[in-house]
């Protein structure tokens, strides 16, 4: 079976070259990048041209870009980190916008465990936080406001910068999680106006446990992994060489290639989203469709189970999922339509359909030709079904 | 697939066969539970649907886990707890079986192209070329046969039902397991109710139910207070141990009356009774109109025992025991059999 793979925001495969400039460091740079003799100075030498390369891709100094295991960990990095730095200064209240990452909305409940006081901005029925509603809640108290770039299980982009001059205005820092926009769409952390920002390599066709925080120099900050002196004494831990060398082949070519890209693969999901509206009765779009990332759709179909429609999907050879891959086996709805305040049958009936470097128009095609069949397969069971139960 | 060694090397047995193979798991409650205790060794726990995994990859199927919790809560769990408050002893297998497997996961299956369902129970679906039914009947080990629990199968559901290894013995069945190399073949069986793993019972049932744990009296057959308890859910037919009495000759449970909170005691004698009557009754093969000799049985580890059947309506049945049975319970299920036919069942009155 040809397998077709539509869940690129769950994690992407490898760009040409990288998987062998990982091959290549783990055989020939075994140093440890921290050591002093020439086979540390080898392994120091490519991770810093790997950090030059992330720099360029966020418009930002390579100074300030500190690698970690991947977006999660920066996320936690970004929150813990600032929340102690900040703390004895009195500053006890977080924000964040309610459809962030399960990365950022458990560790604000870790905090709020620890007796912070926490916030979580609703966003419209379009997916998009507003700044007024952040105006509203912010405290000469808010140590830290974290929004995301853009949403993973919708695509949506966040107006960070309009926050960011906010959250400043009452002395707090600025964090987005820019996990989902990275290599997607122009990331320039000074045009943002942001303190911190987080990046994960897999998201943009690198490998995965390598990610990055990027720390606007001059922010007070807290190291959360504590040992060595790594990454100029941030982020303790033998830096991951060869995935790290992965990251910066990744980041150097969506840098070169993301305006074309984005053309192409926005045309193959407006292709794909146009296709399905019109060929399966009763689906509709969620979240704005005007500001999002290229690459994804959101899709409610109405009277099909998800899950249901996930796994005769994949039976098909064709991948997608039904939101972030990090909650799916659980029952709850998305979070992020909850937080729309979408109805219940559509928050459950959602497929999130998210593209990248290796989509093509017969795969799009493929998709928009199975799927009428499968959601009236599946309706038509679930019609007996209520018919039985009388 | 359950992640234990029946349902895997059911799911074995059939891609070995060359059948087109679909392996699904039940998530059925959070296995964390509330306060993060992992209920490591249980039925349907993680660790048991990360077990149906690995199994699926050494046989090579594609597996998938369906999100059944909020379904198993209301149509197994709630019917579980508010059976206990009401003085009965449920029989949530039979019920997992007919409402949620036999009937939710099939439909699910169907929309993935399914044409049968197959599980690991010990039981065998045969149709009868003469009538064109589809029969129950046990399986043939008969240590672990669980056709007591399937009684209520439709013959819609009997058809598309498939339990591959109900033609052998459990041995056999493990032998097979070591031999594919299943990473369960030396798991322990299943024991108790998957979703209870501490086996509290009566703490479970209040925790759901708080107004189960009224107190009452127990008292004799002339109604004679004889003591107190904390709630007719922490008892059943025929219980001796925690009833809290000093009387000189053991005391067992007889009856439990919801309606005045009453716990009644008596000798064990008194617990024999050759007649009972069932509702919810599930005709496999013809309603008996005329009364029928069968063997009946009134629990899973109770000795069928010779009996007369009759249906007394559309779904009502009366039996009368050639002998006098202990403690037959109301709440657990009567299955009717015509050696190793399964004639209906129904739940005891």
């Amino acid at each position: 079976m040809t397998r077709i793979y539509f869940d690129y925001n769950a994690t992407t495969p490898p760009a040409p070259g990288v998987a062998d400039a990982v091959i290549r460091v783990t055989q020939d740079v075994f140093g440890n990048a921290s050591s002093v003799h020439a086979f540390g100075q080898q392994a120091k030498t490519v991770l810093d041209e790997a950090r030059s390369a992330l720099a360029a891709l966020l418009h930002a100094d390579q100074s300030e870009v500190v690698f970690t295991s991947g977006g999660t960990e920066a996320d936690n990095f970004a929150i813990r980190g600032a929340a102690e730095a900040l703390e004895p200064a009195g500053r006890r209240h977080l924000i964040a916008s309610a459809i962030e990452h399960e990365a950022i909305l458990n560790t604000v409940k870790a905090l709020t465990r620890r007796g912070w006081r926490t916030t979580l901005l609703r966003v419209d029925e379009t997916g998009v936080v507003s700044p007024e509603r952040l105006r509203e809640v912010i405290t000469d108290d808010t140590a830290i406001v974290s929004v995301m770039h853009a949403n993973n299980e919708i695509g949506t982009v966040q107006p960070v910068g309009e926050m960011a001059a906010i959250a400043h205005a009452h002395g707090a820092l600025m964090h987005t999680d820019a996990v989902q926009s990275a290599g997607k769409i122009p990331v320039d952390v000074r045009a943002l106006g942001v303190d911190l920002l987080s990046v994960s390599a897999h998201k943009f066709n690198g490998p995965k446990g390598a990610g990055a925080l990027w720390i606007k120099r001059g922010t007070r900050m807290q190291p959360v992994m504590t040992g060595g002196k790594h990454e100029r004494n941030r982020r303790a831990g033998t830096e991951n060489v060869a995935a790290l060398v992965g990251l910066g082949v990744a980041a150097a070519l969506a840098a070169s290639k993301m305006a074309s890209e984005a053309i192409r693969v926005a045309a193959l999901r407006d292709r794909l989203e146009a296709g399905i509206l019109s060929a399966v009765p009763g689906t509709v779009v969620n979240g704005a469709r005007e500001s999002r990332v290229p690459n994804t759709t959101n899709i409610s179909v109405d009277r099909v189970e998800a899950e249901s429609l996930l796994i005769a999907l994949d039976l098909e050879g064709v991948a997608v999922s039904t939101g972030s891959a990090c909650s799916s086996g659980t029952l709850e709805p998305s979070h992020v339509l909850r937080a729309m305040g979408l109805p219940a049958h559509r928050t459950q009936n959602s497929l999130r359909f998210s593209l990248g470097m290796f989509s093509t128009q017969e795969e799009v095609d493929r998709v928009i030709e199975i799927l009428p069949r499968l959601v009236e397969k599946l309706r038509g069971l679930t019609r007996k079904a209520v018919a039985a139960g009388g | 697939m359950s992640g234990g060694v029946d349902s895997s090397v059911a799911a074995a047995l059939l891609a070995e066969q060359g059948h087109d193979v679909i392996g699904l798991s039940m998530q059925l409650y959070d296995a964390s539970g509330a306060d993060g205790r992992a209920s490591f060794g249980s039925c349907c726990s993680i660790d048991d649907l990360h077990d149906a995994r690995r199994v699926a990859a050494v046989i090579d199927i594609p597996h998938y886990i369906l999100n059944f919790e909020r379904q198993f809560d209301e149509q197994v769990v709630s019917n579980f707890v508010h059976e206990y408050a009401a003085g009965r002893t449920p029989l949530p297998c039979a019920h997992c079986n007919s409402d949620l497997k036999f009937a939710t996961l099939v439909e699910r299956a169907r929309g993935f192209g399914a044409d049968m369902v197959a599980t690991g129970h010990y039981a065998r679906v045969e149709r009868d070329a003469a009538s064109g039914r589809f029969l129950l009947k046990r399986g043939v080990d008969p240590e672990k046969d669980q056709s007591y629990f399937l009684f209520p199968l439709t013959q819609d559901q009997l058809a598309h039902a498939v339990f591959p290894v109900g033609d052998r013995p459990k041995d056999e069945v493990r032998e097979y397991a070591r031999r594919r190399r299943l990473p369960v073949a030396g798991k322990p069986d299943s024991q108790e109710i998957c979703f209870i793993p501490d086996h509290d019972y009566a703490a479970f049932v209040t925790e759901r139910v708080p107004a189960a744990a009224r107190e009452g009296a127990i008292v004799d057959a002339q109604g004679r207070v004889l003591g107190s308890h904390g709630g007719i859910h922490r008892f059943t037919v025929g219980q001796r141990k925690g009833l809290g009495l000093s009387t000189p000759a053991p005391m067992y449970v007889l009856e439990l009356r919801p309606a005045e909170r009453q716990v009644v005691v008596g000798p064990r004698a008194s617990l024999e009774q050759t007649m009972l009557t069932a509702s919810g009754v599930n005709w496999i093969l013809d309603a008996p109109v005329e009364p029928r000799t069968v063997t009946a049985q009134i629990r899973h580890r109770h000795h069928p025992a010779p009996a007369i059947v009759r249906a007394t309506g559309p779904s009502t049945a009366e039996a009368v025991f050639e002998t006098p049975q202990i403690a037959i319970t109301p709440g657990q299920a009567v299955v009717f059999y015509d050696g190793d036919v399964v004639v209906g069942g129904g739940w005891i009155d």
